[in-house]
C-alpha cells in the first residue's frame, strides 16, 4: 500500500495498533482542510503491528493528547521532505479539554463552560482523575 | 491565595499548629475575641446544613468578625443561573473569606480558582468536607492524646461518606493506624480510596459487614448516616438506611475508653440511650468543630494578609 511521502508536516509513528482512529478523533484531525492519512495495522519489526498518522501540513499538534493516548508513539517533523526532528513522549501530568468527566455529580456536569481538567494520579496504571471530583477517567471519556 | 478544599491541603505540621491554636482558644477565649475585628466571612450554602453553617458563623462571631450569609440556591443569584466562578468573584468584593457548601463535587475548587480571597470548602457534594475532618481530628487528639497506634472503626456508608474518606486520608499520615471498615456490600469503601491511600501507604485494614465482631478491638468508632441525598434510587436508600444501629447492649462489648464519633446529623445509627455514656463523643465533635474553624479562619486570614 502506498501513501505519498509528505514535504512539510508531521508523521505520528509507532502508534499502538488500533489507537490511530482514537488519536485522529481526539486531535480533531477531521476538522483540518489538509491531507491526513491514517494507516492501520502496518507491519512493524518492533511492535508486530502499528498505526501511523501522516499530516501534510506544518501545524501544531497537542503532544499531551498523543502522550495520553499512546506515550510510546513518536513524532517526526518533516521539512522539505527531510526528517528534521524526532520527539518521544511521556504521559502528560495534566489534560485540559481532552477527555470529559462523566460524573453527574461533578460541577462540570452543570457548568458547561468549565474546562474539563484531569491530572495523572497513577503513572504505572495510567490513571487520570478529574481535578474537581476525582472521578477516574474511563477509556471512552471523550 | 491559599484555600482549603481537601484535608490533604494541610500538612501534618499545619494540622498540629491548628490543633495547638484551637486548644489555646479553648483555654483563653478572651484573647481571641477581637482577633478578626473588621473582617467578614461570607457563608455561601447552596445545600441544606445546620451545624456547619452555624459553626462557621459562631466561629467568626467569637473571633470578633462579621458574617454575610447566603442560604439555599433558591435565594441567591445561583437561582438565576449564575456560575460558581462569577459568584466567587462577586463575593470577593464584599468579604474577606468564604466558606462554601455546594451540592456539586468540585464546586469549592472552582470558587477557589476564581476568588481573590481564601475559600474554605464546607462540603462539595459527596467529595470533601475538610473542616469536619478538622473537628474529628481535634476530638481524637483531645480524647486519645495522639493520632498514633489507634484501631479506627468506620461504620455505615463508606461509599458516599465524604467524612470517612477525608478522615482516612488524614489519619493515613500518622503511625501504626489500623482501620476496620464496616459496611453493607453496597456501601463499601470505594476501591480508589483503598488503592490510592490504604494500599499505597501500606496501612493495615479489614473489611467486614459485622460491627459486633470487631467492636471489642476498636479505639475509635466512627459511625455514619446513610445519606438519602446521595441515592438516585429511593428503594436502595430504604433498604440500607438502618443497617447498623449502635445500642447500649452492643456497646457493652466495647473498650471502656472507646471514643464513639459521628459527623451528625444522626438518624437511627446511634441510639439516644448512648448519649450519656462517657464514650459518646459526637457532641464534643460539634464543639471541637467550631474551635478548629476558628483556628482555620485565623490561619487563612493571617496568610492572606502576609
Amino acid at each position: 500500500m502506498n501513501i505519498d511521502s509528505i514535504q512539510n508536516g508531521i508523521v505520528i509513528d509507532h502508534i499502538k495498533a488500533g489507537s490511530g482512529m482514537r488519536l485522529y478523533e481526539l486531535l480533531h484531525l477531521g476538522d483540518l482542510d489538509v491531507s491526513v492519512a491514517i494507516i492501520k495495522n502496518v507491519t512493524s519489526k518492533k511492535m508486530g503491528k502499528k498505526d501511523i498518522i501522516k499530516i501534510d501540513a506544518d501545524i501544531p499538534v497537542d503532544l499531551d493528547v498523543i502522550g495520553y493516548v499512546d506515550p510510546g508513539a513518536t513524532i517526526n517533523i518533516i521539512k522539505n521532505g527531510a526528517l528534521t526532528e524526532k520527539k518521544t513522549l511521556a504521559l502528560p501530568q495534566k489534560l485540559t479539554n481532552v477527555i470529559k468527566c462523566k460524573n453527574p455529580r461533578c460541577i462540570t456536569s452543570c457548568e458547561q463552560e468549565l474546562p474539563h481538567v484531569f491530572k495523572l494520579a497513577d503513572e504505572a496504571k495510567k490513571i487520570y482523575r478529574c481535578v474537581y471530583c476525582e472521578t477516574k477517567a474511563q477509556e471512552n471519556n471523550h | 491565595m491559599r484555600s482549603i478544599i481537601d484535608i490533604l491541603d494541610l500538612s501534618t505540621t499545619e494540622l498540629s499548629e491548628l490543633i495547638a491554636t484551637a486548644q489555646d482558644i479553648i483555654a483563653h477565649p478572651e484573647t481571641y475575641s477581637e482577633a478578626c475585628k473588621g473582617k467578614k466571612l461570607a457563608t455561601l450554602f447552596f445545600e441544606p446544613s445546620t451545624r456547619t453553617r452555624l459553626s462557621f458563623e459562631a466561629a467568626m462571631y467569637e473571633l470578633g468578625g462579621n458574617v454575610l450569609s447566603v442560604t439555599g440556591a433558591g435565594t441567591s443569584s445561583a437561582a438565576k443561573g449564575e456560575s460558581v466562578a462569577d459568584t466567587a468573584k462577586t463575593v470577593s468584593c464584599y468579604a474577606d473569606i468564604i466558606a462554601m457548601r455546594h451540592p456539586k463535587e468540585g464546586a469549592a475548587l472552582v470558587a477557589a480558582n476564581n476568588a481573590s480571597i481564601p475559600v474554605i470548602n464546607a462540603g462539595d457534594g459527596g467529595h470533601c468536607h475538610p473542616t469536619q475532618t478538622l473537628a474529628d481530628l481535634l476530638t481524637i487528639y483531645r480524647e486519645k492524646g495522639s493520632f498514633d497506634n489507634l484501631t479506627v472503626g468506620l461504620c455505615g456508608d463508606l461509599k458516599f461518606g465524604r467524612t470517612v474518606h477525608s478522615l482516612i486520608n488524614a489519619l493515613s499520615r500518622y503511625h501504626n493506624i489500623r482501620f476496620v471498615l464496616i459496611s453493607p456490600e453496597e456501601l463499601k469503601l470505594p476501591s480508589y480510596v483503598k488503592n490510592e491511600t490504604l494500599k499505597k501507604y501500606g496501612l493495615p485494614y479489614v473489611q467486614s459487614t459485622d460491627l459486633e465482631e470487631y467492636l471489642p478491638q476498636l479505639d475509635i468508632l466512627y459511625m455514619t448516616r446513610v445519606q438519602r441525598e446521595r441515592f438516585f434510587n429511593e428503594e436502595d436508600y430504604l433498604r440500607l438506611k438502618d443497617c447498623y444501629i449502635l445500642t447500649p447492649d452492643k456497646l457493652k462489648k466495647a473498650k471502656s475508653d472507646l471514643c464513639v464519633m459521628h459527623p451528625l446529623p444522626r438518624v437511627n445509627e446511634i441510639s439516644v440511650a448512648i448519649d450519656n455514656d462517657p464514650r459518646a463523643c459526637y457532641f464534643k465533635q460539634v464543639l471541637n468543630g467550631k474551635y478548629m474553624r476558628m483556628a482555620l479562619i485565623l490561619k487563612l486570614l493571617k496568610e492572606a494578609q502576609a
